[in-house]
């Protein structure tokens, strides 16, 4: 009798169940409804911009375990992630070859040279997008009209420009509602902005869509819900407090929390487990942070948009704000910091 | 004041299988298998011989010193021989193969009785006569445990009675079936710690021995019975002090520093039924369950009956593939079927090998902070575990408090990466002590 080999484990010999692998599956189930809009939205263009960031970050994830012998991780979803988040936050015509470059650096900076995922210091689908900003900056701010008719066959010339072929602007760009207001002073409408019926990047126009996946995530705990209520709660207030001083000259709240990044950085980028602090505090103060930076870039600084530098400020904190924000231990008096 | 500690998991109970069924005693094994290290301390000094007839509580083998429990017979028999014997940390000690005779009885023979009226270091000396110890799992003798270091004074004496563990539902049964011999420990307790409050804590889930306990609380007695939340580790002792009286026992102190002292429950009742009649531990209630069993349930088992037998007898399946001695959350993996019940088994948790899922894949910390809000004690289980990675023990134990980790394994059951983070603490801790002892010693060179 009992004649199998013991398994021998360490207590404790039970666990809760939950994955991270499961935890990425999930997010990445969460932003297909945000994906499908753009795609229905935007049109085929959509389409290949994000399905080259993926190809091309989950190739780069594989390739670099490879080349330095681990096993591969792609498994984890995280590079999936990184490459649909890149997707969203380009502009739907934006050339592939560019995309593909993306995808290739948000991995491989963004992530490999830090050691992978984990340790990674800012979110890796920004540092590929502040890339393409730097390297890029007029097609990553030409942007597409929404619902135009025939986008679902027509390819926008410039979506298959020929790598470093100076890409020709095509005449079909749509300033984005917050341009349109920095530089314009036109005001689109909220309800406009919440659906998603204006232009922007591919991810980034239906605040709606984006807030159903955070509530799924969070519903399922699979997402800090303290990081999107920090942001946005603070977004509001202070741009509330400059639209009572003068309306004339700032935004109204509810449209800054409504237009440009702001939705899709704060729940699926900001939420991003890696590059966030680790106490309740802790997340609460990053995304204070973070909603200030986006408030004084619109309101103050040269760019239409900020929610990018924003989270990459926000991660750059988080090492300082886990290092500060330490809780009492028990049977301890003071804080050691 | 709040009603429990802070943070915490909730583990699925697993107690409906085996919390209805009364305690049953077991039969006696062919042959009993006796180490004498079965408590935290020096191992007890073996008195008998090979070949020498023994009787059911009979004395074989004495305290030796302070640290230390005696050992008393759990059968009538003949010791077969004294050699080594295998234990649960895979080691060999010293031990003792003692025969029942074919007709072994339950009666126990007496020594001298130990009565209330006795003096608290007399009732301390009782208790060790009696070879208890903590029969929560830790096996720490719970007269050095009893014990009120000078200058100090306690106030609450708080009997146990949580069994946070799931699975298990020994103290379950015991507060369900002994509550008189509870009350009797009791008085000992109050005699012999000075108390002037008495507190049982039960969680929620056993609402049904609460209300006993509460209705058999004899007259004249001040006890009360306090219902606490289910929350794994409320029957931690630092935690129970915490959710009982508010206060918290300062790191590195221990419960007389808040003026208390916490036994467990099945400990309480076997001081009031043993010390009245001078007799010593010859078995205890052990939860046998899991989905490896099938006749699941809490039994009065010998001291030494080997777990093999016990398997056995309660009709373990052939392919059983994980075995833990204690709960899931802190118990002992068994490696070695060859083994036996000690004083400390307070459960034999069974998982046949479809039970068992396949491999936990480890990842990467993700900082997802589960473990932070799952810590009961507060500390940074993520910080700690790559700190461990990097070697950095002495920063673990400096800056992040890591000698104030109990190993509960709050922070393991909830990590999705499947970090060993328990294992790295445990090993960090071990280490750390290691390079504490070299320490002085190679000052002396
Ligand atoms: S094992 Fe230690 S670090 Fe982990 S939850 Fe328990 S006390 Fe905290
Ligand atoms: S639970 Fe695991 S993955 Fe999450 S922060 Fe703690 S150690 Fe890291």
């Amino acid at each position: 009798m009992f004649s199998k080999t013991l398994h021998i484990s360490t207590s404790p010999h039970i666990r809760k169940g939950l994955s991270t692998d499961t935890i990425m599956q999930n997010v990445v189930w969460a932003m297909m409804p945000v994906v499908i809009f753009a795609v229905f939205s935007f049109g085929i263009n959509a389409f290949l911009v994000i399905a080259t960031a993926v190809i091309s970050s989950v190739l780069t994830e594989h390739a670099l375990c490879k080349w330095s012998k681990k096993e591969s991780t792609i498994s984890d979803w995280s590079a999936v992630i990184t490459g649909i988040l890149l997707g969203l936050t380009l502009p739907p015509i934006f050339p592939l070859w560019m995309t593909f470059l993306g995808g290739v650096f948000s991995v491989a900076v963004g992530k490999f040279v830090f050691g992978g995922l984990g340790y990674n210091l800012f979110n890796p689908a920004l540092v590929g997008r502040a890339f393409l900003q730097a390297a890029f900056p007029v097609a990553i701010t030409t942007w597409q009209s929404a619902f135009l008719d025939g986008r679902f066959f027509n390819i926008t010339s410039s979506v298959l420009a020929f790598p470093f072929a100076a890409p020709k602007v095509d005449g079909i760009s749509g300033a984005t509602p917050l341009s349109a207001f920095k530089f314009d002073h036109v005001v689109t409408d909220t309800s406009d902005l919440a659906l998603g019926l204006v232009s922007g990047s591919t991810g980034e126009t239906s605040a709606v869509i984006i807030i159903l996946g955070g509530i799924y995530l969070i519903a399922r705990k699979m997402m800090n819900w303290r990081i999107p209520a920090s942001i946005l709660s603070t977004v509001f207030v202070l741009s509330g407090i400059l639209y009572l001083i003068d309306d004339k000259i700032y935004p109204s709240p509810l449209f800054m929390l409504f237009s440009g990044g702001l939705m899709l950085g704060a729940v699926f980028m900001a939420t991003d487990m890696v590059g966030s602090p680790i106490t309740p505090l802790g997340v609460v103060i990053y995304g204070f942070f973070i909603g200030l930076l986006i408030v004084v870039i619109r309101v103050w600084g040269g760019l239409p948009e900020g929610v990018m530098y924003a989270i990459l400020f926000g991660n750059a904190l988080t090492p300082q704000i886990d290092n500060f924000i330490r809780p009492r231990v028990y049977g301890t008096k003071k804080i050691k910091s | 004041m709040k009603d429990s500690f802070k943070h915490g998991v909730h583990p699925p109970e697993n107690k409906e299988e085996t919390n209805k069924l009364p305690i049953r005693q077991f039969t006696f094994a062919p042959l009993i298998i006796l180490p004498m290290q079965q408590h935290i301390g020096a191992p007890s000094k073996i008195i008998v011989r090979e070949g020498q007839e023994v009787a059911r509580g009979q004395l074989l083998a004495v305290a030796d010193g302070y640290m230390s429990v005696p050992m008393h017979s759990p059968v009538s028999g003949t010791i077969r021989k004294i050699s080594k014997v295998p234990v649960i940390s895979g080691q060999m000690t010293e031990g003792i193969y003692l025969e029942p005779f074919p007709s072994s009885g339950q009666e126990v023979s007496e020594g001298s009785p130990v009565s209330l009226d006795a003096s608290p270091e007399e009732i301390l000396k009782g208790i060790q006569d009696a070879g208890i110890v903590g029969l929560g799992g830790a096996a720490f003798p719970t007269h050095v445990k009893l014990k009120i270091p000078d200058g100090k004074s306690c106030e609450f004496l708080i009997i146990n009675g949580i069994e946070c563990e799931p699975y298990l539902t020994t103290d379950h049964r015991v507060m369900l079936e002994q509550a008189d011999d509870i009350f009797m420990g009791i008085r000992y307790l109050l005699k012999s710690t000075g108390a002037k409050e008495v507190i049982i804590g039960i969680e929620a889930n056993k609402q049904d021995a609460a209300d006993l306990l509460t209705q058999k609380i004899p007259a004249g007695m001040s006890v009360t019975v306090k219902v606490v939340p289910v929350k794994y580790p409320q029957g931690a002792e630092k935690m129970l002090i915490t959710s009982l009286l508010g206060k918290e026992v300062p790191s590195g102190g221990l419960p007389i520093d808040v003026h208390a002292v916490v036994v467990n429950v099945a400990t309480t009742a076997e001081i009031g039924r043993l010390l009245p009649h001078g007799q010593g531990i010859q078995e205890r209630v052990i939860t046998i369950s899991g989905p490896g069993v099938k006749k699941k349930g809490n039994y009065l088992i010998p001291i030494g009956t080997p777990l093999r037998y016990v398997l056995e007898q309660v009709g373990a399946a052939d392919n059983i593939s994980e075995v833990y001695m204690g709960g899931p959350m802190m118990g002992v993996a068994v490696s070695n079927l060859d083994i036996s019940i000690t004083k400390g088994t307070s459960g034999i948790i069974v998982f046949g090998e479809q039970d068992v899922s396949k491999t936990d894949k480890i990842f990467p910390c993700i900082k997802c902070g589960a473990c932070v809000d799952a810590c009961p004690i507060s500390l940074n289980p993520s910080k700690l575990g790559i700190l461990a990675k990097a070697e950095a023990y002495e920063t673990m134990a400096d800056d992040f408090h890591l000698m104030d980790c109990f190993e509960c394994g709050s922070c393991s059951f909830v990590c999705p990466s499947n970090i060993p983070l328990v294992q790295y603490f445990r090993l960090s801790k071990s280490i750390l002590r290691k390079r504490k002892t070299a320490k002085p010693a190679a000052a002396n060179v």
